[in-house]
C-alpha cells in the first residue's frame, strides 16, 4: 500500500513540475490550475504552522493551563483579535492599536540595529589601512575599497547637483556600482540555474533514474 | 484626532526599544522581554489575518463572477482540503483534533498535510521558481546589450564572475604558472567580489542603512502615518 | 530564423538541454576550495565537543537545492567533531526542512539521536525581534520544541538560557528574516560567531560583513560554495553532482550573451549603412 503511495507522490510531484514548466510553452489553463494550487496549499501551510507553532505554546497552552498566573497574555491575545477585525471595514480602526505596537517596535530595533551594523560598522571596515598588506594586489583592492565605498556614497547623495567635483565622483561612484550590479547578476544566474539543477535532478534522477 | 492613540503607543514602543538598549536593566528590561514575546504573538494573529484576506478575496471574485473566477474556486478547495488535513490529522510534529494519524502514517507513509506538502506543494513551488532560469537566460540574450561605458563594465564584470563561479573557469586557466595566477579566472573573480563589488554593495548598505534610521525616526515620531492610511 | 529574433522557446530548450545532459552524463571538472568557505570549516573544527551550537532554517522549497547541501555538510560535519545541534526555523516551512535534513541524515549516521544530540525547536515569527527575544531568555520563546514536548525534557539544552550560550550560530537563509538580521542581533549585540550559508542572489549583500570586526565568520554563497563544502568533508551529495551541468548552463548563457551583442552591432551597423 505504500508503495503505491509513494509512486502515486512521486508521479504527483512529475506532474506538477510539467503543469509549472507548460507556461514555457504559452499560457494554459494545467500552469493557472497548478499556480492557484500552490497558492491555496501555501496559505493553508502558513496557517497550520501559525496555530500550532507559535499561538499554542506560546499563547493558548499558557492561557488555558494557568489563566490566573497568565493572565498578562490575555493581552496579547485581545490585541491579536483587534488585528483580525481588520478584515471587517466597520472594525478596521481597531487594528490601528496591534498595528501600532507591532510598527514601533520594529521601528526602534531597525533604528538601532541598522545603525549599529550597517552605518557604523561598515564605515569603521571601511577606514582601512591601505598599506597594512605587502601583497600588491591587497594594496590596490584596498584603496579600491576605500575610493569605491566614498564615490558610490556620493551619487547616492542627490540633495545637492551632481556637478563640477560632486559630479565626477558620482560618475566614478556609478562605474563602481555598475561593476557590482554585474556581479550580482553573475551570482544571480548561478542562484536560478541551481534551481533548474534540483528540478532536474528530482525529474531525472527521482523519477526516471538516469541520474546514477 | 482618532489616530493619536496609536501614535502614541507607536512612540512609547519604539523609545522603550531604543532606552531599553542603554539601560538594560529593570523595569526596562523586563517591560520589553515581555512586548518581544507579545510582538511574536501578534504576528501571528497578522499571518492568519492574510490567510483571511486571501479568503475574502478569493470569495469574491467567485461571488461576482471577475475574470477567471473558476481558478479561484481551485484556490478555496486547495486551501480548504490542507487546512482540514493539518487540524484532524495534524503535522509531522504535532497531532490533531481526532489524533496523530497513525493508521494514516501505515497506510500512505506520511500524515496527509505531510504528503501532500511532499508530494505536490515542494514541486510546484520549486518548479515555480526553476522557471525563472529560462527566464534569465532568455532576458540576458535580449536585453544584455553593451551601449554604454557603464552597461559594458556590467556586462564585463558579470562574465568574468560567470566563468570564475564554474569548474569550466578553474579548469580553462588551470595550466597558469604561479606568476600568472592573477590572470586565473578564479583569482579575476575573487578580486572583483572582494574589492570593487564590496565597495559597491558597502555604499548601497551604509545608504540603505541611512533611509531605515530616517523612516524609523519618523515612524516613531509620527510623521510618517502612510500605515494609519495617511495624514489624517 | 534570424539571429536577431530568435524565439525565446529556443532558448529555454538550449538551456533544458544544457543543464538536463552534464547530470546524465557528469564531466568531472575540478573545484577550488575558496578562502569563504574554508573560514566556515575551520569555525567547526576549532569548535570544542560537547558544544552547543544553533542552526537557523531560513528558507523554504523554492531554495533547497542550494541551502539544503549547505545544511547536510554542516550538521554533518558538527555532530561528526561531537557538537550538540539545535534547530530552529523563522520560516514556516523552515521546519519542515530541519525534519527532512534530520530523516536523511540518519540514515547516514546512526550517532545522530533526536534529544541527545539533534533537536528540532520549530518555527517562530517576529523576525529580528524574535532573534532579541532569544538573547535574553530562549525558554520564553521556545517553551516546547517542533513536536510540542517541554524542551526542559531534553539534555541538550540543559546547558542553554540564552543566545549566548551558544558556541556559533549559522543561518541558512533565503530572505527576511535571515542571516542579516542574526548578524544584528546575534554577533553585533551579544558577541556570538555569526556564520552562514544564503543563496547566491543574496551572496554579494553579505559580503562587506566580512570585515575585521568578524560580523561574519565566512560565509557559503550559492551552489559552488555547497559543493566546496562537500569536498571538503568528503561527502559527494547533490551539490557536487550539480556542478558540472552548472558550468555548462553558464557558458550557454554567456554564448547568449555574446550573440545578443553581435545581433545588436550588426543591426546597428546595417542601419548605419
Amino acid at each position: 500500500m505504500i508503495q503505491f503511495w509513494t509512486m502515486l507522490g512521486l508521479w504527483l510531484g512529475a506532474l506538477s513540475t510539467l503543469a509549472i514548466w507548460s507556461f514555457l510553452y504559452k499560457d494554459n489553463p494545467f500552469y493557472k490550475i497548478a499556480e492557484q494550487i500552490f497558492v491555496g496549499v501555501s496559505a493553508a501551510y502558513w496557517l497550520i504552522y501559525t496555530i500550532y507553532n507559535i499561538l499554542i505554546p506560546n499563547l493558548f497552552s499558557k492561557i488555558l493551563t494557568d489563566p490566573l498566573a497568565n493572565w498578562i497574555y490575555f493581552i496579547p491575545g485581545i490585541l491579536g483579535i483587534m488585528m483580525l477585525l481588520r478584515i471587517i471595514p466597520k472594525f478596521e480602526k481597531l487594528s490601528f492599536y496591534p498595528l501600532s505596537l507591532l510598527i514601533g517596535t520594529t521601528a526602534g530595533i531597525s533604528l538601532l540595529r541598522f545603525l549599529k551594523s550597517d552605518v557604523l560598522s561598515q564605515t569603521t571596515a571601511t577606514m582601512l589601512n591601505p598599506f597594512s598588506s605587502g601583497n600588491l594586489a591587497v594594496i590596490i583592492g584596498q584603496f579600491i575599497i576605500i575610493i569605491g565605498t566614498i564615490t558610490g556614497l556620493v551619487y547616492f547623495y542627490f540633495s545637492k547637483k551632481h556637478k563640477g567635483f560632486i559630479g565626477y565622483n558620482a560618475r566614478l561612484g556609478i562605474i563602481f556600482l555598475m561593476i557590482s550590479f554585474g556581479a550580482s547578476f553573475g551570482y544571480t544566474v548561478m542562484a536560478r540555474i541551481s534551481l533548474l539543477i534540483g528540478r532536474l535532478q528530482f525529474l531525472l534522477g527521482d523519477c526516471l533514474n538516469l541520474i546514477k | 484626532m482618532n489616530h493619536i492613540l496609536p501614535l502614541i503607543i507607536t512612540f512609547l514602543a519604539g523609545l522603550l526599544m531604543i532606552v531599553s538598549e542603554f539601560i538594560p536593566h529593570k523595569p526596562f528590561e523586563r517591560i520589553v522581554s515581555e512586548l518581544e514575546i507579545w510582538f511574536m504573538i501578534i504576528s501571528g494573529f497578522a499571518i492568519i489575518l492574510g490567510q483571511l484576506s486571501l479568503i475574502k478575496m478569493n470569495v469574491l471574485k467567485i461571488q461576482y463572477k471577475s475574470e477567471n473566477w473558476k481558478y479561484c474556486v481551485v484556490t478555496l478547495i486547495s486551501f480548504f482540503i490542507m487546512l482540514i488535513a493539518g487540524l484532524l490529522w495534524g503535522t509531522q510534529n504535532q497531532g490533531g483534533i481526532i489524533g496523530s494519524g497513525e493508521s494514516l502514517i501505515q497506510s500512505i507513509g506520511s500524515k496527509p498535510f505531510d504528503y501532500i506538502f511532499d508530494n505536490i506543494y515542494q514541486h510546484l513551488m520549486a518548479s515555480m521558481f526553476s522557471l525563472l532560469a529560462f527566464f534569465i537566460a532568455s532576458a540576458a540574450y535580449r536585453a544584455f546589450i553593451a551601449r554604454t561605458l557603464e552597461s559594458s563594465l556590467l556586462l564585463i564584470s558579470a562574465i568574468f564572475v560567470m566563468l570564475g563561479n564554474t569548474s569550466i573557469g578553474t579548469s580553462l586557466t588551470s595550466f597558469l604558472p604561479e606568476n600568472l595566477n592573477f590572470l586565473h579566472l578564479p583569482t579575476i573573480s575573487a578580486f572583483i567580489m572582494d574589492y570593487p563589488n564590496l565597495a559597491g554593495q558597502r555604499a548601497i548598505m551604509i545608504g540603505a542603512g541611512l533611509g531605515i534610521i530616517g523612516s524609523s525616526l519618523r515612524i516613531i515620531l509620527g510623521i510618517e502615518r502612510s500605515w494609519l492610511g495617511g495624514k489624517k | 530564423m534570424k539571429i536577431t529574433t530568435i524565439d525565446r522557446r529556443w532558448i529555454f530548450l538550449f538551456i533544458l538541454i544544457g543543464v538536463g545532459l552534464p547530470l546524465m552524463l557528469p564531466l568531472g571538472f575540478k573545484l577550488e576550495v575558496t578562502p569563504n568557505v574554508q573560514t566556515v570549516y575551520n569555525l567547526i573544527e576549532s569548535t570544542p565537543e560537547n558544544k552547543v551550537v544553533l542552526l537557523s532554517f531560513d528558507y523554504d522549497p523554492a531554495s533547497k537545492p542550494e541551502l539544503h547541501p549547505m545544511a547536510f555538510g554542516i550538521i554533518k560535519h558538527a555532530i561528526d567533531r561531537k557538537q550538540k545541534v539545535a534547530c530552529l526555523a523563522l520560516w514556516p516551512m523552515g521546519s519542515q526542512m530541519v525534519d527532512d535534513v534530520y530523516q536523511n541524515l540518519k540514515k547516514e549516521m546512526p550517532d545522530i539521536e533526536y534529544g541527545r544530540n539533534f533537536i528540532n525547536l520549530g518555527y517562530k515569527a517576529g523576525g529580528i525581534v524574535t532573534i532579541q527575544a532569544m538573547g535574553k531568555n530562549l525558554k520564553n520563546v521556545f517553551p516546547s520544541d517542533a513536536n510540542g514536548t517541554p524542551i526542559t525534557n531534553y539534555s541538550i539544552l540543559n546547558s542553554i538560557h540564552t543566545l549566548k550560550d551558544f558556541a556559533w550560530i549559522c543561518s541558512f537563509s533565503a530572505g527576511t528574516p535571515g542571516l542579516k538580521e542574526w548578524i544584528m542581533v546575534a554577533k553585533d549585540k551579544y558577541n556570538i560567531p555569526v556564520t552562514g550559508g544564503t543563496t547566491a542572489v543574496s551572496t554579494p549583500g553579505f559580503l562587506p560583513y566580512l570585515n575585521d570586526q568578524n560580523q561574519l565568520t565566512g560565509l557559503l554563497g550559492g551552489l559552488k560554495n555547497a559543493a566546496e563544502y562537500e569536498f571538503l568533508i568528503q561527502r559527494k551529495g547533490t551539490a557536487t553532482a550539480g556542478m558540472d551541468a552548472q558550468s555548462v548552463a553558464h557558458i550557454i548563457i554567456i554564448a547568449f550573451i555574446v550573440l545578443g551583442n553581435v545581433a545588436f552591432f550588426v543591426s546597428k551597423k546595417r542601419k548605419k549603412d
